[in-house]
């Protein structure tokens, strides 16, 4: 008996120690095709990077090809979005915090951010489309993307705003409230400033999903094949992952190696905006502890 | 003697600087109201364009051919508006990258939540996260020209263009979704829970498959719910590997389309407004956002049937 | 002299729960009024109510009067912005803002509309909590650097600064070190020549030492209130004097 318990025990030992490796493995695993798919782009694009790579504009002959236009296009379109998308998703996240209490309302607005999260990016661009290029006759213009991808940003923002304005001490609040302060002047002079830093990493860090969007780029019909730079909201453009895309879409390994340089100078700059929004966040949290 | 205090002092505030302040901190509320509503405006604005538009649609295609019909080939004479076979390619995607992402995304939350060490936890999470920051057209690529070469060269009759790798890069894709949210689930399970089993000589296995994981169950239903939806509405990937040739086929290794696979294929070409086939992207919309509505509904419901039941 | 406060018929709710059942009260104008009673017993609760703190917190239901100069300050038409504006308020732990010394003390009158000379008045309050002379070589410093008690002191000067009829004080000292309270007792003695102060402590020697007069709160309800010397010498309530000396609390 004693020893049928003990062999037993020891199965089950053993079985503990596989399964740890077995989960373990699942992790190793999703990390692996990581490391797979960063090398394979870098190993596949090495060719193409250079400066004039960076600096060309596109060509029908990929020796010539260069990703300036959408590199261009793209920083457009993610500084438009950050130029709506900040000052409405803050006030947004204002009112829901501030303003709105527990009414239905506040209720209706809550449940609707919470759905828009789970939309199908392309489902913007259908919106997009619809909207902004038809409608408000904005065209396949730069200012149509920005306000298409604001929309798409907009919950992630809101969020991200409210869970940095819940994390202001209320001893502060209450401290301004004490002074004679209104709710707007609270707001304005203690609580904004106060969340600035992590306000704007939530900012960012949603507006670097905007960057990699195609989806609702290609729906609201930003061009593949442009040969000047945009120099206002309305004029056409193109942007980083619809010009990968579309090289990556042709037949010719030459073209998807283009591809593959055009994500990793995506990449690049998607880093560099995480890199920001991390040394925001570090910057701000030794504010605080101080 | 009282109002005396009051007026030697040279800070007093005048009522029409209070009115004004008054009238401004109103006006403030209202704006800031307006931009609380831009999130109902858009639900409005999205449902009354995919409405307007398939209402469009369905003037010129019968809905009962729109339902039924067992072909989709609206850029092609003949015209044929069956939405099946589109759903169909959809459902192998979700089914298939469900196959790729819950064992990968539970394992991974398991080991994270039961066996890991905080250091390792605060190192490895972000890192999976990654999967999940990095854009589709990436994958997209990756599923095009690394994943179906490199199957190729095992499973001979795969098409070029085939639903498996889509599978594969759609799954890897949304292992963070699936991943993350478990662990959220698991890591609220409380810990008297585990002390329990535990304290009868349980093993870390049997405590995370016998007490953990059936106690956080409804949270990782609607973890793999809405990484599902993810994978319905993900639209780069399956344009760039899966193919355009929409069919009713339960194969992996053949070219198919998906719901969203058409709308980029049909937004690339010149599809002149007005047109049968421009209406058609916007009747496949909506019967897009229904499906990922509805799941999204659904894992909501999950979710606080299961919250609920803890108050209880 | 005057009444500051008269407390009428006062309760106060948190949701279903009650916490000060019918308080009636006056509060001396210029003059030091502490707040005594173990912890729970509504001190807080009731100084909050005097500057209608309380309608920032959803849940709370005030019943009753407080009038303040005659004028009750839960009645429909009045501002509790102007109410706060002349009722200052010092917090149990120091709330700087995490803005420079100056900004601090500059605050309340820059919200209020001040036009007057800011650095005259920063000055002027910086002196009153005497933490002028600490300070004066780094206005411009982050409030954040100061110590605990010179945090707390600017927060005086903070209140100070809008010039306010009444310092309500909850817990001001109970933050500091030993130096650091007796400068703030201090400070409450010089300062009661020109405001009305109320006191939450729950340290009877700290009343003892600087209260002019001193009500005891037990469980919601005003037991005792009266000169501190009469009251704590000759305590008329039984409570009142297991209290003072010790016997719980």
């Amino acid at each position: 008996m004693t020893g049928e318990w003990q062999r037993r025990r020891r199965v089950r030992q053993r079985l503990d120690r596989i399964f740890a490796a077995v989960f373990l493995l699942a992790i190793a695993l999703s990390l692996l095709t990581l490391v797979v798919l960063l090398w394979d782009v870098v190993r596949d694009g090495a060719r193409w990077l250079r400066w004039e790579f960076l600096t060309s504009y596109p060509s029908r002959i990929p020796e010539r090809a260069g990703i300036l236009v959408p590199l261009v296009g793209s920083l457009w379109v993610i500084g438009l979005t950050a130029l709506i998308a900040l000052p409405l998703g803050v006030a947004a996240a204002v009112y829901l915090e501030f303003y709105a209490g527990d009414s239905w309302l506040s209720r209706l607005i809550e449940a609707n951010i919470a759905n828009l999260a789970g939309v199908p990016s392309i489902v913007y661009g259908l919106l997009g489309l619809a909207i902004f290029v038809r409608g408000l006759h904005l065209g396949r213009s730069v200012l149509a993307a920005a306000l298409t991808m604001t929309l798409l940003v907009l919950p992630v923002i809101i969020v991200a705003t409210r869970e940095a304005l819940r994390s202001v001490p209320v001893s502060l609040i209450h401290g301004a409230y004490a002074l004679g302060a209104t709710r707007w002047q609270v707001i304005r002079t203690v609580v904004l400033p106060t969340a600035a830093g992590s306000i704007m990493t939530g900012v960012i860090l949603a507006i670097s999903r905007a960057l990699g969007e195609t989806a609702p780029m290609i729906t609201i019909g930003a061009w593949a094949f442009i040969t000047f730079l945009p120099r206002h909201p309305l004029d056409g453009f193109s942007v980083l992952p619809i010009q990968i895309f579309n090289w990556a879409a042709r037949p010719q390994p030459a073209f998807q190696q283009l591809a593959a340089a055009g994500i990793v100078v995506l990449l690049a700059v998607l880093l560099s905006l995480n890199a920001v929004a991390i040394w925001l966040r570090n910057k701000y949290q030794k504010k605080a502890e101080w | 003697m009282a109002n005396a205090v009051a007026e030697g002092r040279d800070l007093r505030v005048s009522p029409r600087w209070r009115d004004a302040q008054k009238r401004r901190e109103r006006w403030i509320a209202r704006l800031l109201l307006l931009a609380g509503l831009v999130s109902v405006l858009t639900t409005v604005g999205i449902v009354l364009t995919l409405t307007v538009d398939t209402v469009q649609f369905f003037q010129q295609v019968s809905l009962w051919e729109f339902l039924t019909d067992d072909k989709w080939t609206p850029l092609f004479t003949p015209k044929h508006f069956g939405i099946l076979p589109l759903l169909n390619g959809t459902f192998l995607v979700a089914v298939g990258s469900a196959l790729v992402a819950v064992p990968l995304g539970l394992g991974s939350a398991i080991y994270l939540s039961e066996y890991a060490s905080d250091r390792v936890r605060r190192v490895v999470k972000p890192l999976l996260e990654i999967l999940a920051g990095i854009p589709t057209v990436v994958y997209g690529y990756f599923a095009l020209t690394y994943i179906t070469p490199l199957l190729r060269r095992y499973i001979e009759n795969l098409e070029v263009f085939n639903a498996l790798s889509a599978c594969i890069a759609v799954g890897v894709m949304i292992i963070p979704t699936v991943s993350s949210l478990s662990e959220d689930a698991m890591v609220a399970v409380p810990r008297s829970l585990r002390e329990a089993a535990y304290a009868l000589g349980a093993t870390r296995l049997e405590v995370a498959l016998k007490v953990v994981v059936p106690a956080a169950f409804s949270g990782i239903v609607a973890a793999i719910i809405l990484a599902v939806s993810r994978a319905v509405g993900e639209s780069m990937i399956v344009a760039l590997a899966a193919g355009s040739t929409p069919k009713l086929t339960l194969n992996p290794l053949e070219s198919i389309q998906t719901m969203t696979g058409f709308i980029v294929q049909v937004s690339q070409g010149d599809v002149g407004y007005g047109t049968v086939e421009y209406y058609s992207i916007y009747a496949v919309g909506m019967a897009l956002f229904l499906v990922t509505l509805a799941m999204n509904l659904f894992a909501r419901w999950v979710v606080r049937r299961y919250q609920e039941g803890v108050r209880a | 002299m005057g009444n500051a406060f008269e407390i009428r018929n006062l309760n106060v709710y948190y949701g279903q729960h009650q916490v000060l059942y019918d308080v009636n009260m006056n509060i001396r104008e210029r003059a030091v009024t502490a707040i005594i009673g173990p912890s729970g017993c509504g001190k807080s609760t009731l100084l909050r109510c005097l500057n209608r703190m309380h309608d920032l917190q959803p849940g709370v239901r005030v019943t009753g009067e407080v009038r303040f100069k005659g004028r009750n300050i839960y009645d429909d038409d009045v501002d509790p912005m102007e109410i706060r504006y002349r009722i200052g308020m010092v917090f149990q732990k120091p709330n700087p803002f995490p803005k420079s010394i100056f900004e601090n003390v500059a605050f309340g009158p820059r919200i209020n509309g001040y036009r007057g000379n800011l650095n005259e008045l920063v000055e002027r309050c910086l002196r009153q909590a005497a933490l002028w002379d600490e300070v004066k070589d780094r206005l411009h410093a982050s409030a954040l650097s100061l110590s605990g008690g010179q945090q707390q002191r600017l927060c005086l000067a903070r209140a100070l600064a809008v010039e306010p009829e009444v310092i309500l004080m909850d817990e001001p000292a109970s933050a500091l070190d030993p130096i650091s309270t007796a400068k703030l007792e201090d400070l409450i003695l010089e300062l009661k020549s020109r405001y009305t102060i109320v006191l939450v402590t729950h340290n009877m020697q700290q009343a003892g030492r600087v209260a002019d007069e001193t009500a005891f709160f037990l469980n919601g309800r005003l037991i005792e209130m009266g000169p501190t010397r009469e009251m704590f010498a000759n305590p008329r309530e039984k409570k009142t004097e297991e209290y003072l000396t010790g016997r719980f609390g």
